[in-house]
């Protein structure tokens, strides 16, 4: 500011010159297109959606603006609490594999000399970047009967008949895992790579096994990782509803499946609305209840 | 974290892993080649595939959607996200704290909440769902991640080299073309880069604002998933996945030029 009103180009006049020179002005412009946009595509759609899980079903798909909370109370009919309950287990199930399988891989690049580290770290990149749907179509050539996974067992001759793996809960969380794996193993990269070894040092000056400085040092600091990997990997997979299509048949709902169904085929919108804000509420729970605890940081997004 | 004496189990975990996530993409790419139809088991080596997939006129269709799509979404949301990174940066205003969440709205939300939400507003307003509709929403989802790049690089920026700038007598206007896009142009372009793959690679978001006649490569694929496969789902897929692995290569190739 101080710089400004000395500088030859800030001596304006006028309202207009006052106002371009205002910082407030010059910050408010430049966000103004931004939270324009935003507001009228995210935060006024969210907030039609909060309205329209209140509203009824007309007999046609259409809706009626009548008053209507039993959206709600249905989402606790038996039918719909089990996929709720389920698509929280899948969620869980999904992030707890994915720790377990991508703490060691994230621990490994850590290790890594420094040049092999980057390329490492780049192949993690790769799949990532490559369309999720080629991916899981991946998976279904090799599950599906008579696929590439029983040809090879009966060849090797541990199985004799297809093994029907696709179209199975089991066939989901294999595609989930795959899927999310990279979104679990570059944040606990992040938080393992910062991690001095100094401090490991010390522990074993001080007299600890390596067990016990994984357990008591590194464990500990990569708890940021973890929680980042944790929102990147859960929120995504509860609402997942094309996997589920592909490799689950019609055998696999989860709450993402019955809000894409009511929009589109049930063509019930007021119900689809009241799924999605039981959805959403569960997603802001979750993640404030994390970045309490870890504070939001760049970690999330590596 | 030190480099000496990684543990042999350690790194005979660390080539499961890397297979586990390779050979899945590896047979995809290999059976692109198989000349059985249904494409179950392996029979024999053909390029055919690939000459069909390129005379797909659906596949054309969908990867010029694509393309526009992602081009102009990305050019309107690296504006407009930049814009805001350095408002965030920079400036305190009325509202900020406000704005700085509404930022954050589109990266925490699952995917599929976006999609209907958007889904609504199109048709309250009776837009009609196509390719304005699906570039509409990529511009919305895209804008924080722009953001959030740009942000990232502001961090280390010395706005003294801004005041000395205006100081020699560049108004605001100069100082930032002159200095600071300059200085800040790597965040730009890696902001434009990150739209443009996720914009490119959005299924659900499109799925759900996308009409008739407007499809994407990646609704393509799924129906081509669903409904038919044979090798040339895998030989689209094929390209697919080199495409991304060389401009990622040229990427990291470029970066250590710099560095």
């Amino acid at each position: 500011m101080s710089a400004q009103d000395t500088a030859p180009g800030a001596r304006r006049i006028g309202l207009l010159g006052r106002l371009r020179e205002s910082r407030v002005f010059q910050g408010l412009a430049l966000i103004s297109p931004a939270n324009g946009y935003l507001f009228f595509f995210v935060v006024l759609p969210l907030v039609m959606v909060v309205i329209l899980s209140f509203l009824s079903r007309g007999a046609y798909g259409n809706v009626e603006y009548r008053f209507n909370p039993s959206n709600y109370t249905r989402l606790l009919d038996p039918v719909y609490a089990r996929i709720l309950v389920y698509s929280l287990g899948v969620g869980f199930g999904t992030t707890v594999i994915t720790i377990l399988i991508g703490y060691p891989l994230a621990y490994y690049i850590a290790r890594s000399p420094a040049r092999q580290r980057s390329t490492l770290l780049f192949l993690i990149l790769v799949p990532f970047w490559t369309n999720f749907v080629i991916r899981i179509y991946a998976w279904i050539m090799i599950l599906r009967g008579g696929g590439l996974l029983d040809s090879f067992l009966q060849w090797v001759g541990i199985t004799h008949q297809p093994l029907g793996l696709l179209y199975t809960p089991t066939a989901v969380m294999i595609g989930m895992v795959y899927e999310f794996l990279p979104f679990m193993v570059l944040p606990l990269y992040t938080s393992l790579e910062k991690i001095e070894e100094a401090l490991l040092e010390a522990a074993a000056d001080l007299g600890a096994p390596p067990w016990r400085a994984f357990l008591r040092v590194t464990l500990p600091l990569s708890v940021p990782g973890m929680i980042a990997g944790t929102i990147l990997v859960f929120i995504p997979a509860m609402g997942m509803f094309v996997l589920p299509d592909l490799m689950g048949g019609a055998k696999v709902l989860l709450i993402g499946n019955v809000i894409r169904n009511q929009f589109l085929t049930a063509r019930d919108w007021p119900f689809g609305a009241a799924a999605s804000m039981i959805l959403m509420i569960m997603t802001l729970l979750l993640t404030l209840y994390y970045t309490r605890r870890a504070g939001f940081s760049e970690d999330l997004l590596v | 974290m030190s480099e000496k004496k990684l543990p042999i189990w350690l790194r005979l975990y660390g080539v499961a892993a890397y297979a586990y996530i390779y050979v899945p993409i590896l047979i995809l790419m290999v059976f692109s080649f198989n000349t059985m139809k249904l494409n179950i088991r392996w029979e024999g080596f053909t390029t055919r595939w690939y000459g069909v997939l390129f005379n797909d006129q659906q596949v054309i269709l969908a990867t010029r959607n694509t393309l526009m799509i992602a081009v102009v979404s990305t050019i309107v949301a690296t504006i407009v996200g930049t814009m805001a990174a350095l408002a965030l940066h920079r400036y305190r205003f009325p509202g900020y704290n406000a704005s700085e969440t509404m930022m954050y709205i589109p990266i925490v939300i699952p995917e599929v909440i976006m999609g209907i939400s958007m889904l609504v507003l199109f048709v309250m307003l009776n837009f009609k769902l196509g390719l304005l509709t699906i570039t509409l929403a990529h511009i919305a989802f895209n804008i924080p991640f722009v953001a959030l790049v740009v942000r990232a690089r502001l961090h280390g920026y010395d706005n003294a080299i801004d005041e000395a700038a205006m100081d020699l007598g560049a108004n605001e206007l100069t100082t930032f073309w002159r200095v600071t896009l300059p200085t800040i142009m790597p965040g730009v372009l890696s902001g434009a880069m990150l739209a443009f793959t996720l914009s490119l690679d959005d299924y659900v978001i499109t799925y759900f604002t996308a009409g008739p006649g407007s499809t994407t490569l990646p609704l393509r694929v799924f129906s081509m998933v669903r409904f038919m496969v044979t090798p040339e789902v895998n030989a689209l897929s094929t390209i697919w996945v080199l495409a991304v692995f060389f401009v990622m290569l040229a990427g990291r190739l470029a970066q250590n030029r710099r560095a």
